[in-house]
């Protein structure tokens, strides 16, 4: 299965119960309880991660916390 | 009216089409607060003193201290233990004698926050710590009050510009700060010191395009830079219906601290 995951096309064995949740596992995101995902456009709230599949040709983003500046 | 030397001062900004005389009279006009006088303060105020935006307000309770020097350019080995405020305005004023300084030698808070920023059109947020860039974001939000987001850490940067009631807020990405402690901070990850020069004069361009009223603003898209990989991305959003702060039911509707990530964890070396 291709996605697009924050720029890159990124490949991933096909796995029909595969929500948002189990893909931040899959692939060991950093900053996994926090990160924004943006799918396909859209923000998806929190409780969203659980229940959304990921599908064949999703544009997927995680968005991190960054709290520098000084 | 702009007097001979200024026409000199500013010769290059004036023979650009987008900025002329008017534009410059613009700037002269504008007033913009910058929160924090550290990574990402230091070229933002250095930049606008330069540009000669009239009124710029500097906000920071810290001292310099010997650790910050690898990054925060405004600051001089001798400016160790002096206010950074007091640090900053010298050298703004140093640069361009035309602009006006105010400084703030304060934290941003709650109770403070609503008065800082109302004398202002634009701000930045230059800040260290989830619960100021929060605090930030709610107020600006809810006084209308354009700004600025600006975020770093070790190679990694990130910056937008919220029209708040038109575009996309921090809080539609990021609805609640993460808990004190779950995110590193520069102090604790480290920052490569070139990086907030990289973010920080974006956000300056920022403010000078919203006081000339040209160009298009980095509004509803989260401009990402990585400076090991030497890539920008810009990542489409769009405003969230359910944001706490700027959707239809917020929850939120006065600037309050969240005390969850109120600490910093080491403001001496942040």
């Amino acid at each position: 299965m291709k996605l697009s995951i924050n720029g890159k096309e990124t490949a991933i064995t096909e796995n029909s119960d595969r929500t948002i949740d189990s893909l931040l596992e899959e692939l060991d995101v950093s900053q996994r309880l926090y990160v924004t995902v943006e799918l396909n456009g859209e923000i998806l709230d929190r409780p969203a991660y659980e229940t959304t599949p990921v599908n064949e040709g999703d544009v997927i983003e995680f968005l991190y916390f960054m709290g520098g500046g000084r | 009216m702009l007097t001979e030397s200024q026409i000199e001062r500013y010769s290059r900004h004036i023979i650009l089409k987008e900025v002329g005389g008017k534009g410059q009279q613009k700037l002269f006009d504008g007033r913009v607060l910058i929160i924090g006088a550290g990574g990402l303060g230091a070229p933002i105020a250095l930049y606008l003193a330069a540009a000669g935006v009239g009124t710029i307000g500097i906000a920071d309770a810290d001292d310099v201290d010997l650790s910050n020097l690898q990054r925060q350019v405004i600051h001089f080995t001798p400016d160790i233990g002096k206010p950074k405020v007091e640090s900053a305005r010298e050298k703004m004023e140093a640069i361009n004698p035309d602009v006006k300084v105010i400084t703030y030698k304060e934290w941003i808070s709650a109770a403070n926050i609503n008065r800082i920023i109302a004398d202002y059109d634009f701000i930045i947020d230059g800040t260290d710590n989830f619960a100021a860039k929060f605090l930030i974001n709610d107020a600006c939000v809810l006084a209308g009050k354009p700004y600025s987001h600006g975020g770093i850490l070790q190679f990694d940067g990130q910056t937008i510009t919220v029209k708040p009631h038109e575009s996309a807020c921090y809080r539609c990405i990021f609805p609640e700060p993460p808990p004190k402690d779950a995110i590193p901070t520069c102090s604790q990850a480290g920052v490569i010191g070139v990086l907030p020069g990289v973010i920080g004069t974006i956000q300056a361009t920022e403010a000078i395009k919203y006081l000339l009223g040209k160009g298009d603003l980095l509004t509803d898209r989260l401009l990402t830079y990585s400076a090991l990989r030497m890539k920008f991305r810009e990542v489409p959003l769009k405003r969230k219906s359910n944001c706490p702060v700027c959707g239809d039911n917020p929850s939120i509707t006065e600037a309050r601290d969240e005390l969850d990530a109120l600490t910093v964890c080491d403001l001496k070396g942040a």
